[in-house]
């Protein structure tokens, strides 16, 4: 009751979308948030299905639309799930979207679906997608939660992609399958295994610590 | 007093609420995955069948179409037209002068993490498998899945012997998984370091695959390749 302006956000099921729905939602999981680079979440799939471009990208995607879908519903029912059996409901609502992914993956494309692998069933595993739910969804209108999973899906995308661009690259001497290097270039088989996603993913928040500590200096 | 009568009701409340919630939330799901199930199960049959013909060409080189041989009764050949594929089918494949190539056969088994699915095309006449490829697998990324593109391993699947023995009916050798670098006669398959438990799979599902079907299309190598001549008179 003390402060008015917290009660409004959580009164209609579009609060948010009256009140000024922050673009700090929308930005913090791109860049300040990131959550490979600053939370380090989901590891599993970032340094497993990383090794090409276009499988990154892949798997981006599809973690940021299960990531979307369920940031929805879990805001959606935040008022009628109760507090014991939350992290079921969570499950099982990110479960449900996981299956739908994998069926449309499929349906977009066998070699994708193959090239994916055992790797978007697990999307149900990526603590990214619960922690949302858990930390932001359950407590936030559906306007904000939307933002929020936006910009956490497309920061871990972009992330993903930062991966497996460079993997592919120095790995397969190409980018999207095309090739980049003249053709005496020898290939790094390690960066195409899964040491290349410790060594790149290593690399990458060297790079982005770094210029966050000379940002915080200056 | 009170409060202890207020305990029970309180969370007998609570537990039907916890069931509502968790039963509301199960038919919302439930819901929505049949209806993508429903809504992509024919788009991803058709993709299925596609990347199937592929697989087909990839097994056996050189083909320009194929057949599909669904296994009768008295282990008998028929070819089969149109949809409904049941039971144990067989795809020949025809060089563009219509001749027989080879026939691929599909196989399954037991590997590292889930059953694994291959093709594999098989040249009665050369009595050997020519073309190996694998439909769908989940073996472990960077190891298991060696077997769908490790080129040393695929090049095992170029000539594989699978000769008959004397009496048509069993094979001379069965093929068989060998440790790297071992690999001596021609009906054996060296193995991928690394890898060794998908490559033992990938043996014994074509030693059992192969001991099964080479001697049902050695026995029906007419009924294939006379297809492939009406198909040409047409």
């Amino acid at each position: 009751m003390s402060n008015p302006i917290q009660d409004k956000g959580n009164t209609g099921f579009w609060g948010s979308l009256k009140d000024s729905p922050s673009t700090d939602e929308f930005i913090k999981g791109l860049w300040r948030d990131n959550p490979v680079f600053v939370q380090v979440l989901g590891m599993c799939p970032t340094l497993a299905v990383s090794n090409t471009a276009i499988n990154a990208l892949a798997m981006g995607l599809a973690t940021a639309f299960v990531l979307l879908m369920s940031n929805i519903l879990v805001s959606s029912l935040r008022n009628f799930i109760p507090k014991q059996v939350r992290i079921a409901s969570y499950i099982l609502i990110i479960a449900t979207f996981v299956t739908m992914t994998d069926y449309i993956i499929q349906a977009i494309s066998i070699d994708l679906h193959k090239a994916l692998g055992a790797f978007i069933s697990l999307i149900v595993v990526n603590c990214l997608i619960l922690s949302r739910a858990e930390a932001f969804a359950s407590k936030n209108t559906i306007g904000k939660s939307v933002l929020d999973a936006l910009g956490m899906g497309i920061g871990f995308t972009f992330a993903l992609f930062c991966l497996g661009a460079v993997r592919e690259l120095l790995g397969n001497g190409s980018l999207f399958g095309v090739p980049f290097f003249p053709d005496n270039f020898q290939e790094w088989i390690v960066m195409i295994l899964p040491a290349g996603g410790f060594f790149t993913l290593a690399i990458w928040l060297i790079i982005f610590n770094a210029t966050k500590a000379k940002k915080a200096t200056t | 007093m009170t409060e202890s009568k207020q305990a029970p009701i309180s969370a007998a409340g609570n537990s039907l609420k916890m069931l509502q919630a968790m039963v509301g939330i199960g038919i919302i799901c439930a819901l929505m995955i049949v209806l993508t199930f429903q809504g992509t199960a024919p788009i991803i049959k058709v993709k299925k069948a596609e990347a199937l013909e592929k697989a087909i060409f990839k097994v056996l080189p050189g083909i320009d179409k194929t057949q599909t041989f669904q296994l009768g009764p008295n282990d008998s050949f028929a070819a089969l037209e149109g949809e409904g594929q049941e039971g144990k089918v067989a795809y020949a494949g025809y060089s563009p002068n219509g001749e027989l190539v080879g026939v691929a056969v599909e196989a399954s088994g037991q590997g590292y993490a889930d059953i694994i699915r291959i093709l594999y095309g098989y040249d009665p006449e050369k009595q050997q498998v020519v073309g190996f490829y694998v439909l769908e697998s989940k073996e472990t990324p960077g190891l298991g899945d060696k077997i769908e593109k490790d080129a040393a391993f695929l090049a095992n699947f170029s000539g594989l012997e699978v000769s008959l023995a004397d009496d048509q009916s069993t094979l001379k050798n069965k093929p068989v998984t060998v440790k790297h670098g071992t690999k001596e006669n021609p009906w054996e398959i060296d193995a991928i370091t690394g890898a060794t438990i998908s490559s033992r799979a990938i043996g014994d599902i074509m030693g059992a695959s192969t001991e099964h079907w080479a001697p049902l299309i050695h026995k029906n190598k007419e009924a294939f390749g006379l297809k492939a001549n009406e198909n040409t008179q047409k």
